[in-house]
């Protein structure tokens, strides 16, 4: 346990140095935040008219019972900028893994690292927990931070109901975790296999390929999330993730990770 | 403390340690002595635990590597090859980093205890990345140090720096002999193997040879012996030859050279027969062979 907390506390000083991570570990959570309440906000007024009749069929159905016309749609619209919110713990892990893996190589520092008695399970979750943490807290304060602001906007308790459905909860806190869990170790596989930083984020980044599906399926109808599906998307990423866990600790044996993280 | 037996690393084209066996005692300070890609961090690697034979055995402080790798890790030190330090971080928090992993018990008073020792405590808040070639290696020592390894492993500590850096870490490493730690030292340098090690084994993939440096001189290839004669007199190549032990000897112009491996026991049998055949010896020398004359006849047969 030690030693995972020493690994730990080394990745945070050394990556959090790197101008590109810190931003990535704050801005991009505050934008995704700031997005859906400022959304809110303008569209408050969308009262007059009979949005309702407008909207894809499927949602009309799945609009929350005891909204309004317009609260119906403003949950339409903010729901779109909520699953952008999911992308946070996919992109935020991706940048940290990705320069910490890169770092090791530059510095050529694995070679000490390695001859220490730490085991390869307590490295391999140490730069794990490293880049999963920052990912999950940073997901978990964006949606505190939308939460209260949305209280504050919001004109009704039935919207506000809608806006922070147990639906919306399990995705924040527990397909978020599973995100970014997914996303480091693909990105961990990734990174060890390439020298650049940047080539490491963009190959990472067809992990959130699906979840852009996604977004652009809700928009245009195609899909609408729901808790089953929130649930068959928790369900499959916990599958993947077990998949991801055990091929990583397959793939990096010392001597793996030792000549060909360099 | 190390003892291997037929140990072998082959990479997918490359047989980089080939049946390698060896044994280094408690104390002593053995030079694995080759050229570049003759294998030395290879076998390094073998014995640290890093990487795992392809075929062979090693004990290494008593424990089986790939049996007991972690007892291995925990128990020796290691210099790589490159110091692989974070360079974004401070130098105390490098080695905080390292005290951790190995466990040290008194971690600030180890990580006060080797900076102050190798001239690098008021720098101990510099990021790493701000020190010279010199500073990171010495910090590097500091690192391989924190638990007070009794076998240590350098490959190739003074490699990459200049000569004055060379010789600061030259003396620390025989302020470490001091100390009675067993050092398994890389080098390409021979200077540096002949000052500073008990033994040596030069290695090309295969180990050549190993003995004391001054032993490898003159068991190789005998020592060369020069009789100064008043006059030269063309019978007394014949002679030395005859004796059992001469390897070799000419006669050039008034001088006999004779190739033997033990002067110092048979000069004077050999100075009986040449007076016994007439010389008339003025004086008597030895021809010094330098170390690189054994060590590049060696590596260029192998
Ligand atoms: N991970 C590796 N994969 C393939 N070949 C390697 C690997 N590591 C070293 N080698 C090869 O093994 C040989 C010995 O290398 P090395 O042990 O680094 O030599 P030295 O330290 O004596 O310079 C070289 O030919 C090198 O190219
Ligand atoms: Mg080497």
């Amino acid at each position: 346990m030690d030693k995972i907390k020493t690994i730990l506390h080394k990745e945070w000083a050394e990556v959090f140095k790197n101008r590109m991570v810190l931003f990535a570990t704050i801005f991009l959570p505050l934008m995704m935040t700031a997005l859906p309440l400022i959304i809110l906000y303008a569209t408050a007024g969308a009262e007059t008219g009979d949005f309702t009749s407008q909207m894809p069929k499927q949602f009309r159905e799945f609009c929350p019972e005891g909204l309004t016309g317009g609260e119906c749609f403003q949950y339409y619209i903010v729901s779109q900028f909520m699953i952008m919110f999911m992308m946070i713990p996919l992109i935020i892990p991706v940048n940290i893994a990705a320069y910490s893996v890169v770092g090791e190589k530059t510095t050529r520092s694995l070679e000490p690292l390695l001859a220490t008695p730490i085991t390869t399970a307590e490295l391999l979750t140490g730069k794990n927990l490293a880049a999963t943490i920052p990912a999950v807290i940073a997901t978990w304060i964006g949606f505190a931070i939308f939460a209260v602001g949305a209280a504050i906007i919001a004109k009704s308790q039935a919207l506000l109901g809608a806006l922070l459905d147990p639906m919306w909860l399990l995705a924040i806190f527990l397909v978020g975790p599973l995100l970014a869990v997914l996303s480091v170790n693909f990105s961990l596989m990734v990174s060890s296999r390439v020298n650049d930083p940047r080539v490491a984020e963009q190959l990472s980044s067809v992990v959130i390929l699906p979840l852009l599906a996604l977004f652009v399926g809700q928009i245009s109808g195609f899909i609408l999330l729901s808790r089953s599906l929130v649930l068959i998307m928790a369900a499959v990423l916990l599958v993947i993730d077990l998949g991801l866990i055990y091929l990583s600790v397959q793939l990096f044996e010392r001597e793996t990770i030792l000549t060909r993280w360099k | 403390m190390i003892q291997t037996e037929n140990l072998t690393k082959q990479f997918k084209t490359t047989l980089a340690v080939d049946r390698l066996t060896l044994q280094v005692q408690e104390g002593e300070v053995f030079g694995f002595l080759g050229p570049n890609g003759a294998g030395k961090t290879t076998t390094v690697r073998m014995l640290t635990s890093l990487i795992g034979p392809t075929s062979g055995k090693a004990i290494v402080n008593g424990f089986e590597v790939g049996k007991q790798d972690t007892d291995i890790r925990r128990s020796v030190g290691i210099l790589t090859e490159t110091p692989g330090m974070y360079d974004n971080l401070s130098a105390q928090f490098n080695l905080e980093i390292y005290a951790s992993l190995y466990e040290v018990k008194d971690p600030k008073g180890q990580i006060e205890k080797y900076l102050r020792m190798l001239g690098l405590w008021d720098r101990r808040n510099d990021e790493a990345g701000t020190f010279s070639k010199g500073m990171k290696q010495k910090l590097a020592i500091a690192r391989s140090l924190l638990h007070e390894p009794r076998l240590l492993f350098l490959d190739e500590p003074t490699a990459a720096l200049d000569p004055e850096g060379a010789r600061l870490v030259r003396d620390f490493i025989e302020e470490l002999r001091k100390q009675g730690r067993t050092i398994f030292l890389c080098t390409h340098n021979l200077d540096e193997a002949d000052r500073l090690c008990d033994r040596i084994g030069v290695f090309k993939s295969r180990l050549l040879v190993v003995d004391a440096p001054a032993r490898l001189r003159s068991q190789l290839f005998g020592r060369k012996v020069v009789f100064h004669l008043h006059a030269p007199a063309p019978g007394l190549a014949q002679t030395a030859q005859a004796l059992p032990f001469v390897q070799e000897a000419r006669l050039v112009d008034n001088k006999l050279l004779v190739t033997l491996e033990d002067p110092d026991l048979h000069n004077p049998e050999i100075i009986r027969a040449l007076v016994g055949a007439g010389a008339e010896i003025q004086f008597v020398g030895e021809l010094r062979r330098s170390l690189e004359d054994v060590y590049l006849q060696l590596v260029k047969a192998a």
